[in-house]
């Protein structure tokens, strides 16, 4: 009986507590930059573009829902033809973010996406390109391949040797 | 003749009002219920969400209103119906203030307690007609359960009746005068005030229509309007057990002078809604068989202790 009564008594109290609802859309949760929200496609230092067309994204999707074409330049730089996420199949889990290898698709904490028409819910590589850098600043994937697309020479980058002379014996 | 119009006119406008105060109470129980679970109720249709019981009313009349095939169609729609009936007229012989009152039968609390009998035949109707399982279940524990609380709704009840001396409600709200009777009767107003909440089928007691068990108990094949009528039902009885209770014991509409007695009515009558609905966020919900000895092995000799006390007592002071 006294533990009855001891319930009503601290619900009752629960009146003078602060209410724990965020208000949302007046108020906004505070979401952490590692947030796994909308998809983008981020830029080098040298602002251009990051993606190297590997199809590493569209494999590791567990939806199926990037579609990209690659295209290479005169410089035999690759990039991207077209990009396409269709963002009513995509699950935000991250899993492209993981596999890329040069930091050009990335998730960010934004998730206001809501569109009154499906087709407009998948977006483009115009859609989803960005002017910046991202998460991941500083990261030039082509200074630290191994191959020459215009950016800088067989064995120029960081953390490369020479290349062998196949003609030479010496090491 | 011009006051007979006058009169019914009032009846009118009490119904009205009273079918108002229930649908007002959708907004009340859901805005109060938030404030103890700390959070917002509807706060966003309206100033403060009011506008929501429009909105619920709505979504109400615009729900398909369907009878199954297998229920027994002309007892499915009276069930409801018998319940909204019986309560707005127990309200008959409740006085709000001296001049307003529908009213002033001889046998006022008797009518009261024999309209809440007549409320248990709704559910076992409504159980019964749905021809599902689940449902007769649901009517046949609530059944059980409105009439073993009946008994010693009325039992505790005669303590008041002893100490005012007459069934006339009018008459037991003047004797309140000199001492609310809530002071001398006190267990009585525990054990009618929690028979109360199992006549209305309320939490804790509310396993006829435990929304998480029984699917939905008795109303379950109920959509519509005669749910609509279920739900209104259901908040106009918390608001005549809490009209009920004040003027029973807590004086009607006695109270100092710097307030009209209408204000006192509502202020005791909301206070006793609002702990209806503090019941309702705060207990758990007890098993059947629990229930029913809490009603037969508890409460039933309490009460008939109380009234043999309040006799010796009533008897050696005449």
């Amino acid at each position: 009986m006294f533990s009855i009564l001891r319930s009503i008594w601290l619900v009752f109290l629960h009146m003078f507590h602060k209410r724990v609802t965020v208000e949302y859309p007046e108020k906004k949760n505070y979401l952490p930059p590692r947030h796994r929200g909308r998809i983008v496609l981020t830029r080098d230092p040298d602002n251009q573009e990051r993606c190297v067309g590997c199809y590493l994204c569209a494999v590791a999707c567990p939806v199926d829902c990037i579609s990209l074409q690659a295209t290479e330049d005169e410089n035999g730089r690759r990039s991207a033809e077209f990009f396409r996420i269709n963002f009513s199949r995509c699950i935000l889990c991250g899993y492209c973010e993981e596999a890329c290898p040069t930091d050009a698709i990335q998730l960010i904490p934004d998730f206001e996406m809501s569109e009154y028409n499906r087709q407009n819910l998948v977006y483009e590589k115009e859609d989803l390109l960005i002017d910046g850098q991202g998460k991941y600043p500083g990261y030039n994937f082509f200074k630290h391949a191994g191959v020459d697309a215009g950016v800088k020479g067989k064995g120029g980058g960081a953390d490369e040797d020479q290349p062998v002379d196949i003609k030479k014996l010496m090491p | 003749m011009i006051d007979i119009l006058l009169h019914i006119a009032l009846v009118i406008g009490i119904m009205f009002a009273l079918v108002l105060i229930s649908a007002g109470l959708i907004w009340l129980e859901r805005r109060t219920l938030a404030l103890w679970q700390d959070r917002y109720g509807p706060n966003r249709t309206g100033p403060f969400g009011t506008l929501q019981v429009v909105a619920d009313m709505i979504k109400i009349f615009m729900k398909e209103d369907w009878i199954p095939q297998f229920a027994d169609k002309k007892v499915f729609v009276v069930a409801p119906a018998i319940l909204m009936i019986s309560i707005l007229l127990s309200f008959a012989v409740v006085p709000f203030t001296p001049e307003i009152g529908v009213v002033n039968l001889n046998i006022g609390l008797l009518f009261f307690l024999g309209m809440s009998s007549f409320g248990a035949y709704s559910i076992v109707l409504a159980g019964w007609s749905s021809n599902n399982k689940y449902s007769l279940i649901g009517a046949m524990r609530g059944a059980s359960q409105m009439i073993s609380y009946e008994v010693f709704m009325g039992l505790s009840l005669m303590g008041v009746v002893m100490l005012a001396g007459s069934f006339n409600m009018r008459d037991i709200v003047l004797a309140q005068q000199g001492r609310w009777f809530f002071i001398p009767q006190f267990l009585g107003f525990i054990i009618f005030f929690i028979a109360g909440i199992a006549e209305t089928r309320r939490l804790p007691f509310d396993i006829p229509e435990a929304e998480s068990e029984l699917v939905a108990g008795y109303h379950s094949e109920y959509s519509g309007m005669k749910f609509g009528m279920f739900f209104v039902g259901e908040y106009l009885g918390i608001t005549l057990i809490s009209a009920m209770t004040t003027t029973l014991f807590f004086g009607g509409w006695l109270g100092p002078g710097f307030l009209p007695p209408i204000c006192w009515f509502l202020i005791k009558m909301f206070a006793f809604i609002l702990f209806f609905i503090l019941l309702r966020a705060s207990l758990p919900r007890p098993r059947s068989d629990q229930l029913m000895a809490l009603g037969w092995k508890i409460l039933f000799p309490l009460s008939l202790l109380n009234l043999l006390v309040t006799g010796a007592i009533v008897l050696y002071y005449k």
